[in-house]
């Protein structure tokens, strides 16, 4: 085994430089090469939330996306679904600060009527085995809200509320607080599909 | 965000250990007495709170900045391994007494995964600014260290305790935890 | 010690989470299921073969006093590019491993082999102890893993086995303790039968 370097200044500042330099390239060269995919990764969920939200359309919704203002300054991004020119549906991409832990986030479709389509879940932290249970793939907990017109009353919802709160809504068991966020995140989605028909 | 909301979220709710999982190896190593679990704890509130301040400097200013955040994991590390140093040398100087106390903790620091770990996670929270990431890091400190506290305390009494001959040990131990861990989740109401 | 034993002692002697007990935080925290273990012993395992590699190569070029921050820069990158990876080509797996993929750099076992071996062996040798080691740590993680989805949801690799919601809090946090200490009380008695 060669003798080892020994620890002068100019041999540590020499080698912690070269060390450094040559991981900072090979980092350089692998984010390059994983750009793409990882942009396209991203872009293949959105696109996969949005199929399985809205009907049948022939459009590129991701391309045609608009944002919309429920409030002062917050916004929502929207999806149009169209087959041909006619819009078979919007796909609305909301969250809500009132989950268990962090944002939860909501890919919400809507018919051109207004009633929604289907939800599907983008992002959430919720407890696993319990809240989680918004998920398709854990439950079908959340294709109750299929085929119901979110209505309000000035700005307090009216039906889309769990039951407890007075909503037609049953909670998943255990799990108030996640079930009413996700109320909430819906709710937040049917103003947007709202303002956008202005 | 409301600061204490931030607090007792991250002492109690999501405690970095218990609910988190960050941190899990010192959290055994050094918990046999309530001293040192004192020590560790005073030591990583010092270090994680420094190390988030900077760390959010650091990515806020230079990596979002030039678009180079995948240098993220290994500015951070290096960042907190330098600090640690740092700290240690500074300590030395001019707290005599103090790094009496935590000096040998310190090293221990550079892989906690704890530090680190809520050095990301303060980065990466939506609504976070300098005071909510400041705020966040020192309470999760505390949060570290009142885990560790009080399990160095229920470790204390558990060496005099009838343990059946296979539980012995680190076994016990980690039942323990999670028996602790059951007893915080019991906070997850506040919230 | 032979080219076996290198290999073998990372699986139950030395193993790193049951003996050891390095590298809890991931062995805890993504756990809740078979696959999960199984993936982030599998991540590991590829950044400590590649970093007891180059540490084993660049070591005599390394002066004593800068060795950590030099190894810890090497680990890093190699985490860097596994997340990079998982990113663009497994992200549903990336969002649920999520901070732990980061935090591999600051896992006890790899700058410990690091130091103890691939710093004083030959890369063949390190490639071994690193594969051994890895390949041991995934395999406590997806046990640990099986045992807390059989338990907590009823299946195992997402393959249902029974009706009904399982014990819930063994893929919570606190089951995650109580399995792991059972687990390694039940391999000390094992190994102490067979001695």
């Amino acid at each position: 085994m060669a003798a080892k370097k020994e620890s002068t200044f100019i041999n540590m500042v020499v080698v912690l430089l070269i060390v450094s330099t040559v991981a900072a390239t090979t980092l350089a060269f692998v984010y390059q090469a994983t750009k793409g995919p990882i942009e396209q990764a991203k872009l293949k969920k959105q696109k996969n939330a949005i199929k399985k939200v809205v009907a049948d359309f022939d459009n590129n919704p991701i391309a045609e996306n608009f944002k919309v203002a429920i409030a002062e300054g917050d916004t929502l991004e929207c999806y149009p679904a169209k087959k041909g020119d006619k819009l078979v549906g919007l796909a609305v991409k909301t969250y809500t600060k009132k989950g268990f832990s962090g944002k939860i986030w909501l890919m919400v479709g809507y018919n051109p009527d207004g009633s929604i389509n289907n939800i599907s879940v983008l992002e959430h932290k919720e407890t696993p085995g319990l809240g989680d249970k918004m998920e398709k793939a854990k439950s079908d907990w959340s294709n109750k809200f299929n085929g119901l017109i979110p209505e309000f009353k000035g700005d307090e919802p009216v039906n889309i509320k769990v039951t407890k709160d007075g909503g037609v809504i049953d909670a998943i068991t255990a799990t108030t607080i996640s079930s009413r966020a996700f109320c909430d995140a819906v709710n937040r989605s049917f103003i947007a599909f709202k303002n956008s028909q202005k | 965000m409301e600061y204490v909301l931030i607090i007792i979220s991250a002492i109690f709710v999501n405690n970095v250990i218990l609910a988190k999982f960050l941190g899990v190896c010192p959290f055994f190593g050094v918990s046999k007495k309530v001293e040192t679990a004192l020590g560790m704890g005073g030591a990583v509130v010092f270090v994680m709170t420094i190390a988030t301040i900077v760390t959010y400097l650091i990515q806020k200013y230079i990596l979002d900045k030039f678009g180079i955040q995948y240098m993220q994991t290994i500015t951070f590390i290096l960042i907190i391994a330098s600090l640690v140093q740092l700290v240690e040398i500074i300590l030395k100087k001019m707290s005599p007494s103090l790094y009496q106390a935590l000096g040998i903790f310190l090293p221990l620091i550079t892989t906690n995964c704890a530090v680190l770990g809520v050095a990301i996670l303060a980065v990466s929270t939506d609504g976070f600014g300098l005071m909510e990431s400041t705020v966040y890091a020192i309470a999760s400190a505390i949060g570290f260290g009142l885990a560790l506290t009080i399990f160095a305390g229920i470790r204390e009494q558990l060496d005099m305790m009838d343990v059946p001959e296979g539980m012995k040990g680190v076994p016990i131990a980690f039942v323990t935890a999670g028996i602790l861990a059951l007893a915080f989740m019991g906070f997850s109401g506040i919230a | 010690m032979s080219k076996v034993n290198i290999f073998t002692r990372g699986f139950f002697k030395e193993n790193a989470v049951f003996v050891m007990l390095l590298g809890l935080c991931p062995a805890l925290g993504t756990t809740t299921s078979a696959i999960n273990g199984l993936a982030m012993g599998l991540a590991t395992t590829f950044v400590l073969i590649m970093s007891n590699i180059v540490v084993s190569l660049i070591k005599s070029q390394i002066p004593d006093k800068v060795r950590i921050p030099a190894y810890i820069v090497v680990i890093a990158s190699f985490v860097t590019v596994v997340e990079l990876t998982m990113k663009a080509y497994l992200p549903e797996l990336f969002a649920v491993l999520g901070l732990f993929i980061p935090l591999i750099v600051v896992n006890c076992l790899i700058l410990g082999r690091a130091e103890a071996f691939a710093s004083k062996n030959n890369v063949f040798d390190s490639i071994l102890d690193g594969l051994g080691m890895g390949l041991g740590f995934a395999m406590a993680l997806t046990i640990l893993g099986a045992v807390r989805e059989v338990l907590g949801s009823g299946s195992i690799f997402d393959i249902p086995l029974y009706e009904g919601d399982g014990a819930l809090v063994f893929v919570l946090a606190p089951g995650a303790f109580i399995a792991l200490g059972y687990l390694i009380a039940i391999l000390n008695k094992l190994t102490k039968k067979t001695a």
